[in-house]
């Protein structure tokens, strides 16, 4: 396996090389490059200074807050549709039409409504993490084990108890692969709207990086966030693989 | 569709309408400031009055050109280097873990960078919308290569075929269902990264449209062009699936 992980380190480490040796052989002074050692160093005076982790907080907050608020609405709507099969038809038309609106044309009316900071951002992050969330555990309750259910009829469960005891404890596996999509979806737009408009967090830093002409803290910043992207992912990953082993092995698609 | 199926339709259409009609009363009553929330009969005369100026029509075109351009040329050239990338072990053991790598990065970080080297103007928009829509393909193919019935390769061999027919009569049809998807995905991210390249860059188009709108508080302007971006968002992803039903039928009887 030690080859396959050399194999894997060349290519990046190369090019960075490569592209270190030119930059400085030309003297490379440029507004969108700089020689990835600039960076480094760039990327090192953020962190001692603070201002790249108070960035990542704020990014952060903002994601899962509206990870938190948009997958509760569709995990509770997912399992009522999920359960009520004619709830479901019935509503397929008003989600159908809801759904397909790209979650960044929220963008305005979340900013007159809400206005610049927290809120605003939470909100268009929350309902870009409903449908997934939606999607996935409508499908994972339909599939609960039909004997499963028949059991909590013999048992006279309460429909309470029933969504408690029964169904969501024979779904969570599956309900955990869509919230394990939702965020990185909700990481994804967090940032977007704050390149876009949002004067927070790291997409609203590495614009003011790229406005003030500083390549390398840019680059940085694309470097770091790049970083929290594949954190976020590889730890989501080994989390669903610790706790639910091979019940978690579906198909990924929403 | 079955009578019951229909039936079924039809009522959720009246769901959705009842919908609209609470909304409706809730505009009417002024439960909420029409600042924010104009009713849907505002909501559509907007939309009309875009449209009989033209006005709306050429936003709705811009929007459309930045989204097709980008995700065009993501596609040809996704496919192409997940072809080449995915026909070859060595390509693929040392250029796939780099692509992994970089597959969870929000795309749309890229974007201060194209600003950077392009400036605000329709390059930019172009590399952005086609960096961040190439993902999902590129990774499709490279995967679907790998995917490939190792006997079809053997055949192959036996049959004396080129490199290349062999990537055209065996590979691609073979990783088709996963290109498709992915550039079903693609399509959605196109349009999303072309509504944050207007509005950033202030290049014509909905998303710059929406922006003006709202900095006005023209809301019945606005949610016109939410609804049209929705519009957009729905039509094209169903465009995708008539295409993925119409390449891939012939499959439904091998599997």
């Amino acid at each position: 396996m030690m080859a396959d992980r050399v194999k894997a380190l060349a290519l990046p480490v190369s090019l960075l090389l490569i592209f270190e040796i030119w930059a400085r052989s030309v003297h490379l002074h440029s507004d969108s490059l700089a020689p990835p050692s600039a960076i480094v160093v760039a990327l090192w005076s953020a962190l001692a200074d603070g201002a790249i982790l108070t960035a990542t907080r704020d990014t952060l907050l903002s994601a899962f807050a509206g990870l938190f608020l948009g997958g509760s609405i569709g995990l509770a709507l997912g399992i009522l549709l999920g359960l009520l099969q004619p709830v479901d038809r019935l509503m397929e038309v008003t989600i159908e039409a809801i759904r397909p609106i790209p979650s960044i044309a929220l963008l305005p009316i979340a900013l007159i409504a809400l206005g610049f900071g927290y809120r605003m951002e939470i909100a268009i992050v929350g309902f870009a993490c409903v449908w997934p969330v939606l999607i996935l555990t409508r499908a994972a309750v339909r599939e609960v084990e039909p004997r499963l259910m028949e059991v909590s009829h013999a048992l006279r469960l309460s429909p309470a108890d029933r969504v408690r005891k029964i169904v969501v404890p024979a779904a969570l596996p599956r309900i955990f692969v869509a919230f394990r999509l939702a965020a990185g979806i909700a990481l994804i737009v967090a940032v977007t709207v704050e390149i876009a408009i949002n004067p927070i967090g790291l997409g609203a830093a590495i614009m003011a990086a790229q406005q003030g002409l500083q390549a390398d803290l840019m680059l940085a910043y694309l470097f770091w966030i790049g970083l929290i992207g594949f954190g976020l992912n590889a730890g989501l990953n080994l989390m669903q693989a610790r706790l639910f082993g091979r019940a978690a092995l579906v198909r990924d698609d929403a | 569709m079955t009578r019951s199926a229909v039936y079924w339709r039809i009522a959720s259409f009246l769901v959705a309408a009842g919908f609209v009609g609470l909304w409706q009363l809730i505009a009417n009553l002024k439960l909420i400031s029409q600042v924010y929330l104009p009713g849907p009969d505002r909501a559509w005369a907007a939309l009309v009055r875009g449209f009989t100026s033209g006005d709306l029509a050429s936003k709705l075109l811009g929007t459309l050109e930045h989204m097709v351009y980008g995700w065009f040329l993501a596609s040809v050239a996704g496919i192409a280097l997940g072809a080449v990338i995915g026909s070859s072990r060595a390509a693929r053991s040392y250029i796939a873990p780099s692509l992994e790598f970089l597959r969870p990065l929000p795309v749309s970080a890229i974007i201060p960078v194209a600003i950077a080297m392009f400036g605000l103007t329709q390059a930019m928009a172009l590399f952005v919308i086609s960096f961040g829509a190439i993902w999902p393909m590129l990774l499709a193919t490279v995967h679907g290569f790998a995917a490939v019935e190792p006997r079809l390769y053997e055949v192959a061999r036996s049959l004396q075929m080129s490199r290349l027919a062999v990537i055209f009569k065996i590979a691609l049809p073979s990783a088709a269902p996963d290109i498709l998807a992915g550039m079903r995905l693609s399509l959605t991210v196109a349009l999303i990264l072309s509504v944050v390249c207007e509005i950033l860059a202030g290049l014509d188009g909905l998303g710059h449209s929406v922006l003006l709108s709202a900095r006005a508080f023209r809301s019945a302007d606005l949610f016109a062009g939410v609804i049209l971006l929705g519009v957009i968002g729905y039509l094209t992803s169903l465009m995708m699936s008539y295409a993925e039903s119409r390449l891939l039928g012939y499959r439904r009887g091998i599997r």
